[in-house]
């Protein structure tokens, strides 16, 4: 498979022939290996079980009953998801050993597609972190520029993406973590409203947040693949009863009319790189050309988000990782004298720095004398943000916004700060906080490295961000741009 | 200006039920003590009166017909325990044996 071939392309070639789903997966898993050793995206590869998939997809083929748009097409998970009799890590410590005794509702669906799982990519540890550095696999390099980080938590299925290894893989996103990595991989990355997908077999995070979406390299891609993830699944009590949408038959190309506004807090941020925000104005710009209407906006509590974030997000960890007692799943501490050695042993040598960091702040925000200070006072803050989004979308269709506030950084130069490392995801958390989408794609380069726009749309709206995005790529070619070293 | 004492970072570090050398308890202070600096920035903000939100989007409480379903198959369920013993999972001792008094 050439670095870049859409999947329209790729399905037209499975139509006529010319290829077969074997050959696709067989590609694949050789990129992957031929790479892995550079990238070190992959926790694991299914090599004899997708070629076994890969066949019966080409058998139903030979017999008229393909499923759809994505049958024979390899696809790529975040190693957060699980799939049945398969191994799920988080890349952590703490679930070595784990193999899934059941299917994601995500992974189902895609499979239900046609789709063909190839492996499983690395993120940072429990999906905490902006870089895939904090992974007990390692760090997974920026296919752009080895030196440096993907982005992160989902910097392997960026990376795979990017790197041409598959059409379309799936990650989830907490703050930013599918539309910050695909931002600094140049990719298209989006994270659908809140709900959207079932978090069924997603390991979860901060569960008022959480969402899975999908990485491709257009946004005709990522339609396909977003709208057979989505729709109600009961499994799931936060799953919306809305059906899925239908997002890749809304691609006409036309955004006269489109109203976008551009809120002036995400243009005016301290130490934003000026090379990003002038190649988001210009993205802008040829949206505008095409028909739209630009507007500034104002999101006022902007300054807030972030900090909002990180006392909820770590707030809703403490809780869900408490499951981790090295009892009933992974691992479990040697030689322990009692039931509180086993907790407490098996959860110090499980977790890695930065996830008991997270625990040990959200444990404290949580705690007697702090809830009203710290979580509530969050929560009451988070409902600002998302009055400031419903007054945005009263006189706008979306939003447009740097994703990020610089290019891929090099590995290792944020690590020892937490701080300077969370406010990578400085643009992208208050979508999370308001539960709209978002998307990221390629709007240019700065230094030979990618930028990414952001577009935010009202709740329920991917329809019209994905048209956007299309509408963009008809006219530009930022996103079929590759990696100088993985042409 | 934030204060957390090395006093509650060890309450907290043990309600989190985690265990943590100097090293690891004078890293997590001075984390802390950065973090909960940079979210003092809430308080100068007015929220008397706004509702803390609890879902981002109104829905309905999720109801599902009474139908039994089939559960996992216990045998799956521990199957990725440490320590299991047919369908159970297996822990240290919580209660003193006879012999232990």
């Amino acid at each position: 498979m050439a670095a870049y071939t859409s999947l329209r392309a790729l399905r037209a070639a499975l139509e006529s022939g010319d290829t077969t789903s074997v050959a696709l997966v067989q590609a694949s898993l050789e990129r992957a290996e031929t790479l892995e050793p550079q990238l070190r995206a992959f926790v694991w590869l299914r090599k004899e079980g997708a070629l076994a998939d890969a066949a019966a997809s080409d058998a139903r083929r030979a017999q008229g009953a393909v499923r759809g748009p994505l049958d024979g097409i390899p696809v790529a998970l975040k190693d957060n998801l699980v799939k049945r009799g398969e191994r799920t890590t988080c890349c952590s410590r703490i679930l070595e050993g784990f193999v899934s005794p059941y299917d994601a509702t995500a992974v189902e669906r895609l499979e239900a597609a046609g789709a063909v799982v190839i492996g499983a990519t690395n993120l940072d540890e429990f999906a905490m972190g902006s870089s895939t550095e904090q992974s007990c696999q390692g760090a997974t390099r920026n296919p752009w520029d080895l030196e440096r980080a993907p982005g992160g938590s989902s910097g392997g299925s960026a990376a795979v993406v990017a790197a041409g290894i598959v059409p379309l893989a799936l990650g989830s996103d907490t703050g930013g973590s599918i539309r910050q990595p695909a931002a600094l991989c140049g990719v298209v990355g989006i994270k659908p409203t809140y709900g959207r997908v079932s978090r069924w077999g997603l390991v979860a995070f901060a569960s008022s947040l959480d969402q899975i979406g999908v990485f491709a390299r257009s946004a005709e891609d990522a339609a396909f693949g977003l709208e057979c993830l989505c729709g109600h699944d009961p499994r799931d009590s936060t799953s919306l009863p809305e059906p899925a949408p239908d997002l890749s038959g809304r691609l006409d190309g036309d955004v006269s009319g489109l109203v976008i506004g551009l809120p002036d807090e995400y243009f005016a941020t301290e130490g934003a790189d000026p090379a990003v925000l002038d190649a988001v104005r210009t993205a802008v710009g040829e949206l505008e050309a095409a028909g739209a209407k630009v507007r500034p906006v104002s999101l006022p509590h902007t300054s807030y988000a972030v900090a909002t974030y990180y006392l909820i997000a770590t707030a809703e960890a403490s809780s869900n990782l408490a499951r981790y007692d090295g009892v009933r799943y992974g691992y479990r501490a040697d030689q322990v004298e009692s039931l509180t050695d086993l907790y407490f042993r098996s959860r110090s040598e499980g977790f890695g720095a930065e996830v008991k960091r997270r625990i040990v702040l959200g444990t404290y925000v949580l705690s007697a004398g702090y809830y009203e200070a710290y979580y509530k006072k969050a929560q009451q803050v988070r409902t600002l943000l998302r009055r400031d989004f419903e007054a945005a979308f009263e006189g706008c269709d979306l939003l447009a916004t740097p994703t990020t506030p610089e290019v891929a950084f090099p590995i290792g130069a944020k690590t020892d700060d937490p701080l300077t490392m969370y406010l990578s995801d400085v643009y992208t958390v208050s979508a999370n906080l308001a539960g709209v989408p978002g998307v990221s794609l390629p709007c240019g380069f700065a230094e030979g490295l990618p930028i990414g726009l952001q577009l935010l749309g009202p709740a329920l709206d991917e329809a019209t961000l994905l048209r956007a995005a299309d509408a963009f790529q008809r006219r530009t070619d930022h996103h079929t741009a590759t990696p100088p070293e993985f042409p | 200006m934030a204060r957390i004492s090395r006093d509650e970072v060890e309450r907290v570090v043990a309600l989190a039920r985690l265990s943590m050398d100097e090293a690891e308890l004078t890293r997590a202070q001075s984390d802390l003590l950065a973090i909960l600096e940079y979210v003092e920035t809430l308080e100068g903000l007015d929220t008397e009166g706004v509702p803390p939100t609890s879902h981002v989007l109104p829905m309905p409480t999720p109801l599902r017909d009474d139908e039994p379903a089939s559960p996992l198959d216990p045998a799956l369920a521990v199957a990725n325990a440490p320590e299991a013993s047919g369908s159970a999972f297996v822990v240290p001792k919580v209660i003193a044996g006879e012999e232990e008094g």
